[in-house]
């Protein structure tokens, strides 16, 4: 392929008719607590791995809501329980079962996942 | 929506277009871009429809291009475009008719804030004045050569010898129609059919028989957006547009692209080249493009033009699939000649997109 010095930039648009949705309606049947987030932000404001890395549990719901799951599969794993975001929540999200239902979600899904991302 | 509703709306933007006397001014970048258009133009409003319009020689760029690279100021482009209005007004003309979309705009954008700030216009007619000596009228009327050509769709349909039908299966050919942004997107007012419904380029598609397409990203840029092609470390921005609506469209199939836009007929087209080469992927059928039309080709190939005179030899994506499903004959050996038949040579072939 030619490379004239300058490249195509993906579309950013989200496109609920093509982006799968399956894995935020398994998590809301989980933990239907994680509707009533309104990505405040709090959660991330008092995350004790967010110090150290850059895992973002509002970031990751929002993602989960678009249909995009790729980062929320390889940083979900650094969430250490501490349960900070769950005093914190203005919303009275159950944030611990949040994180805990995303990440056996994603491992039941796991080969799928990854084929859908082309890993 | 359903298309009544849509009519209703068109039918709410109105605009008033001269009928004759227009004073013409070219656009700087047409004439390399896409150079029989304007010709073409000329020749359909005094031989077909016998029209007085005059173009002016000393005429020069509105500005418009360096005004939204950032080069110039509005002060600057006010001036220059004064001195194409005092060249109107020397020609004892009153409608000005601009080749470019952009122009068009920054006409309208202009007279608006001459309306709205006098002092303004003041300001520029004292520039003028000491820059030239000259002085000038507003136009009566502005209306861009689409507006014209669109208001005398019926005629240039009646003594049309094609239509924009399928001549094999007799079903209308399905156009996607793409209106430059500075068009009606700042003054809806001004354009016909408005911003969000331009009606300008869809009712020549349905006077020529033919079928417009709606699809997702009918109103998005085409991508030029003059900086973000003018700078080459912005053209990512510029290709990804393009593309945003190639994949749009492409699903519905469309047997052309037409536009109003210097820039829109120019990168629909060159960009579809660019794509094949850098991803592999192409968008008309067969592997060939979706062929691309200004308003003036799609005239001229109505009214039964030969179509290298129109220049569509000069087009990247090949127009001879349209021109068989329109029926209209073509010699493709005298495709790269010039005027006086001399060989012109052919141009490399693409390693990707297919073509004539």
């Amino acid at each position: 392929m030619n490379n004239f010095g300058y490249t195509i930039t993906r579309d950013r648009q989200i496109d609920f008719d093509k982006l799968p949705r399956d894995i935020y309606r398994e998590l809301c049947q989980k933990e239907p607590s994680v509707k009533a987030c309104i990505s405040c932000g709090t959660c991330g404001a008092t995350c004790s791995a967010a110090q150290f890395t850059d895992f973002s549990l509002r970031k990751y719901i929002l993602l989960l809501r678009r249909g995009d799951h790729k980062e929320v599969a390889q940083n979900i794993d650094k969430c250490m329980f501490c349960g900070k975001c769950q005093l914190a929540c203005p919303m009275g999200v159950n944030t611990r079962n949040v994180i805990h239902s995303i990440q056996q979600i994603i491992t039941s899904n796991l080969i799928t996942l990854n084929e859908n991302a082309g890993i | 929506m359903k298309i009544e509703g849509k009519k209703r709306l068109w039918q709410d933007y109105q605009k008033e277009i001269a009928t004759d006397n227009y004073f013409y001014a070219r656009s700087c970048i047409r004439q390399n871009f896409f150079p029989a258009s304007e010709k073409t133009f000329l020749r359909v409003m005094r031989e077909e429809l016998n029209k007085d319009v005059y173009e002016d020689p000393r005429h020069t760029t509105c500005s418009g291009i360096v005004y939204h690279s950032d080069l110039v100021t509005m002060d600057t482009t006010m001036t220059v475009i004064a001195r194409q209005f005092s060249l109107m007004t020397e020609s004892g003309r009153k409608n000005y008719v601009p080749s470019c979309i952009t122009s068009f705009g920054l006409y309208t954008e202009v007279l608006e804030m001459w309306e709205h700030f006098p002092e303004l216009e003041t300001k520029a007619r004292e520039m003028l004045w000491k820059a030239t000596g000259r002085e000038f009228e507003k136009p009566e009327n502005v209306a861009h050569a689409s507006d014209i050509i669109y208001k005398f769709r019926n005629e240039i349909a009646s003594r049309g010898k094609f239509r924009l039908v399928n001549h094999r299966t007799g079903q209308p050919l399905r156009g996607v129609e793409h209106i430059g942004c500075h068009y009606s997107k700042m003054f809806p007012h001004k354009g016909v059919g408005g911003a969000e419904y331009p009606y300008v380029l869809v009712g020549m598609i349905e006077a020529f028989g033919g079928e417009v397409v709606d699809y997702p990203e009918r109103r998005h840029c085409c991508g030029f957006g003059f900086r973000q092609y003018v700078v080459k470390a912005n053209r990512g921005f510029s290709i990804s547009s393009s593309r945003k609506k190639f994949e749009s469209m492409a699903p519905y199939k469309p047997d052309f692209i037409l536009t109003n836009c210097p820039g829109c007929p120019y990168f629909l087209d060159r960009w579809q080249y660019a794509i094949s080469e850098m991803e592999g992927v192409t968008y008309g059928e067969n592997g060939y493009g979706i062929p691309v039309l200004t308003y003036e080709e799609l005239a001229g190939l109505v009214l039964g033009y030969d179509p290298w005179d129109l220049g569509l030899q000069t087009h990247q994506v090949s127009v001879e699939p349209l021109l068989e499903k329109m029926g209209i004959p073509y010699n493709p050996a005298t495709k790269y000649l010039g005027a006086q038949g001399q060989d012109l040579g052919r141009p490399e072939k693409p390693s990707v997109l297919k073509v004539y």
